[in-house]
């Protein structure tokens, strides 16, 4: 007699089975169905997108958008990761799981970004907003996984909805953060020179904050990731099936297999935002056409060159650096 | 002068800052004291009832301390804060009254602001922050850019265009913010502190140009400064702030020559020091002379080992008689030495009360003898060396002993 559960057990198990399975199913079932949709157009888009181009075409895509992002040394680690991949005959499985990944980035970067933004305007909508994403972070996947199963049931899509679930508090908190960093003073003078509120939030807030709002995809882009082995517990595929099934047969190689690709994805993904992250200066430079051209032509070392030119003692300055 | 109607006319202005300005704007109408709101109501007073008027092309300065409410009194004119009471004409028009779309009109063509931080836009380069007025007007590229470029020549970083702020030194980048400002060709120029975050040397330089451009420009300006010597510069006229409220409004000499409060008086001790030291703070030890009592030899030894410019002579009640210096001295040992010379050597003294300003004893320093520093009662408390009285002024003696002396004097 010495727990009070000897007299009497609260029954929380019971009523959230029941709320789950008597209100929010039966009521909400179509509305999260409707909720599937998008997700999964964009996911079978993705998807069938990047099975069906050859993967030498691929790589050679990617390792120039790496080298037009990043630089000579990214785009040599892509170029070697994507070649292991292939030969490591696990090629279809890892675009598998990046187009599933990149959905649940896409899809957490179209809820999270304007979330963060509402939260950075409005205190009361920040103190609402934090406890669920408190929530959101700590409650273990395995948890919301079988209401997950019941609304949405198993596969693909349904293992995106827990990974976007899990990964997108920290774009929201971190694009909330970093439009609240922005310098009073700088708001300030977006208004007096005649700015309206949404000018000064596109003109001055969010290209201030944005170098944090990429920390903020960045993390999201690794937490994604570090989902897929989880998503596949309730019918993801890829890489994660690999490691799923590889545990269920204690095939260590498969498991490995999986493994040593997720973590290749992940270095060359993070590598990749990190780069997209560094400011770039000029509207010509951060609008699309300019992000086109940064793509195509004009290296990206000579915005380095750009910018150590503009020292303001020339090579005054310079040489009293070295000294 | 006074026919013209003002440029800007603030009458009864209030800002409070807190849960229940309301209540607080009663309670300081009926004269509560700022620290009585604040823990009465935990509301903030930081602008209370100031009132003034500018002309057109007036320079017009604030200067107060950190914390008096400059900055809110500035921003409350543009409205990047909303006053709690009060009255802001612009030509006539009340700002306090005007809806979201006026108020935009307002900052848009008349009047621009530069920040004490200069509040450039880091992701934008100089030039287009220079555009970002004639931008948000709606001004199309080509055009924004030419006259970006204009306002960059004004303050000769036109070669600095396509560069970020980010590589620009502090004076520099005031320069861009002023250059921004002027690009939108306002009436009335807002600064709040803008040379405040430089040093003294760039900050000297930056008011020179803004000395030559508002010459050349006639805008009307409402610059905030926490440096009174910036403020009398600067100023054709100068509000002193203090506590959220006006202390003084006057011309820069009315408010050296007559300040008004302690405040200002204890603000324009630094700029006229010879108005606020008194004699009794750098007085010495008298070095004296007895009449009658002391030979030539004898005076002239003290004199020359004491390192003064003369002795005092002093009477047998105490009081100082009159001065010998080195020359009359030594006139007075080849003419014999005796008592009688000496007394022939004796000028008559200039004698001062403790309290006087060094200010008032200038002249009779020219002398080059010592000045007694009588007490009421006619008895010699001290000499002024007429070498200290300069020293005093130029505030060149340990910044230890000026303090010392800074509060004596008051
Ligand atoms: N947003 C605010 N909320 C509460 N108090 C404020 C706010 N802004 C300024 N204050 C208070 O108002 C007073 C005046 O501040 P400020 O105008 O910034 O002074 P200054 O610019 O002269 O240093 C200070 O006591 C400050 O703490
Ligand atoms: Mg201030």
């Amino acid at each position: 007699m010495d727990r009070l559960s000897d007299i009497y057990v609260l029954p929380v198990d019971d009523w959230i089975e029941s709320f789950v399975k008597d209100w929010l199913v039966p009521n909400f079932r179509p509305a999260f169905q409707a909720i599937q949709w998008p997700i999964d157009q964009v996911l079978t888009g993705l998807d069938a997108f990047l099975l069906t181009i050859p993967p030498f075409l691929f790589m050679a895509v990617a390792v120039l958008l790496a080298w037009r992002i990043g630089g000579r040394g990214i785009s040599l680690f892509t170029l070697a990761a994507l070649v292991l991949l292939d030969l490591m005959g696990i090629w279809d499985d890892s675009m598998t799981t990046l187009a599933m990944v990149l959905t649940s980035v896409v899809f957490c970067a179209v809820v999270g970004v304007p979330l963060g933004i509402l939260a950075a305007r409005s205190d009361r909508f920040q103190t609402g907003l934090r406890p669920v994403l408190d929530i959101m972070q700590t409650i273990p996947a395995f948890v919301y996984l079988v209401p997950i199963v019941m609304l949405f049931g198993v596969g693909m899509v349904p293992g995106i909805i827990a990974t976007i679930i899990f990964a997108m508090p920290p774009l929201i908190r971190l694009t909330n953060l970093g439009i609240r960093q922005v310098p009073e003073e700088m708001v300030e003078a977006g208004y007096a020179f005649g700015a309206t509120r949404r000018q000064v939030l596109f003109e001055v807030q969010v290209p201030i904050a944005m170098k944090t709002i990429m920390a903020g995809l960045n993390q999201t882009l690794m937490l994604s990731l570090s989902m897929v082995v989880i998503a596949a517990l309730i019918g993801a595929e890829g890489l994660g099936l690999l490691v799923f099934t590889g545990i269920g047969r204690l095939d260590v190689g498969a498991a490995a297999l999986g493994g040593i690709g997720i973590v290749l994805i992940a270095i060359v993904l993070d590598r990749l935002t990190q780069a997209l992250g560094e400011p770039s200066l000029g509207e010509e430079k951060r609008s699309f056409r300019g992000l086109a051209m940064r793509l195509v032509g004009g290296s990206p070392a000579a915005d380095k060159a750009d910018e150590s030119a503009a020292d303001p003692a020339g090579p005054a300055g310079a040489a009293a650096k070295r000294n | 002068m006074t026919d013209v109607a003002p440029k800007l006319e603030v009458s009864g202005l209030y800002k409070i800052f807190g849960p229940s300005p309301e209540r607080a704007l009663a309670r300081r109408r009926e004269g509560g004291s700022k620290d009585r709101i604040l823990s009465e109501t935990g509301d903030v007073v930081a602008v209370s009832d100031i009132s003034f008027s500018v002309r057109e092309g007036e320079f017009f300065v604030v200067m107060g301390l950190s914390g008096s409410g400059k900055s809110t009194l500035i921003r409350c004119l543009n409205r990047l804060i909303d006053p709690t009471a009060g009255r802001i004409l612009v030509d006539g028009e009340d700002v306090a009254q005007m809806d979201a779309e006026a108020l935009r009109q307002l900052r848009l063509s008349k009047m621009a602001m530069v920040f004490q931080h200069f509040a450039l836009f880091p992701h934008r380069t100089v030039g287009e922050n220079v555009e970002f007025g004639l931008k948000m007007q709606g001004v199309d590229r080509s055009e924004r850019r030419d006259r970006a470029l204009e306002a960059l020549d004004l303050v000769e970083l036109r070669a600095w265009a396509d560069r970020s702020p980010a590589a620009l030194s502090g004076g520099m980048r005031q320069r861009v913010g002023l250059a921004r400002a002027l690009a939108v060709d306002p009436q009335i120029l807002l600064m709040d502190e803008p040379f405040g975050a430089l040093d003294p040397l760039i900050r000297r330089d930056m008011q020179e140009e803004l000395i030559t451009l508002q010459r050349r420009f006639k805008k009307t300006i409402i610059f905030i400064t926490h440096d009174l010597h910036e403020a009398l510069r600067l100023g054709d006229r100068v509000a002193i702030m203090r506590d959220g409220r006006f202390v003084q409004v006057g011309a820069p000499q009315a408010i050296v020559d007559h300040p008004e409060d302690p405040y200002v008086a204890a603000f324009t001790q630094d700029v006229d020091r010879g108005r606020v030291f008194t004699v009794e703070t750098i007085m010495r030890e008298p070095e004296t002379l007895v009449s009658g009592a002391d030979d030539v030899d004898g005076a002239l030894r003290r004199l020359h080992d004491s390192g003064r410019s003369g002795l005092v002579v002093t009477g047998a009640d105490g009081g100082a008689n009159g001065v010998v210096g080195l020359a009359e001295l030594s006139a007075a040992a080849s003419a014999g030495g005796d008592a009688g010379a000496l007394s022939a050597a004796t000028q008559d003294v200039t004698t001062v009360a403790p309290e006087t300003a060094l200010a008032d004893i200038y002249d009779q320093c020219t002398a080059g003898l010592p000045i007694a520093v009588v007490d009421k009662a006619g008895s010699l408390c001290g000499v002024v060396e007429p070498l200290d009285v300069f020293t005093a002024l130029t505030g060149n003696e340990g910044s230890e002993d000026r303090k010392d002396a800074g509060r004596l004097a008051r």
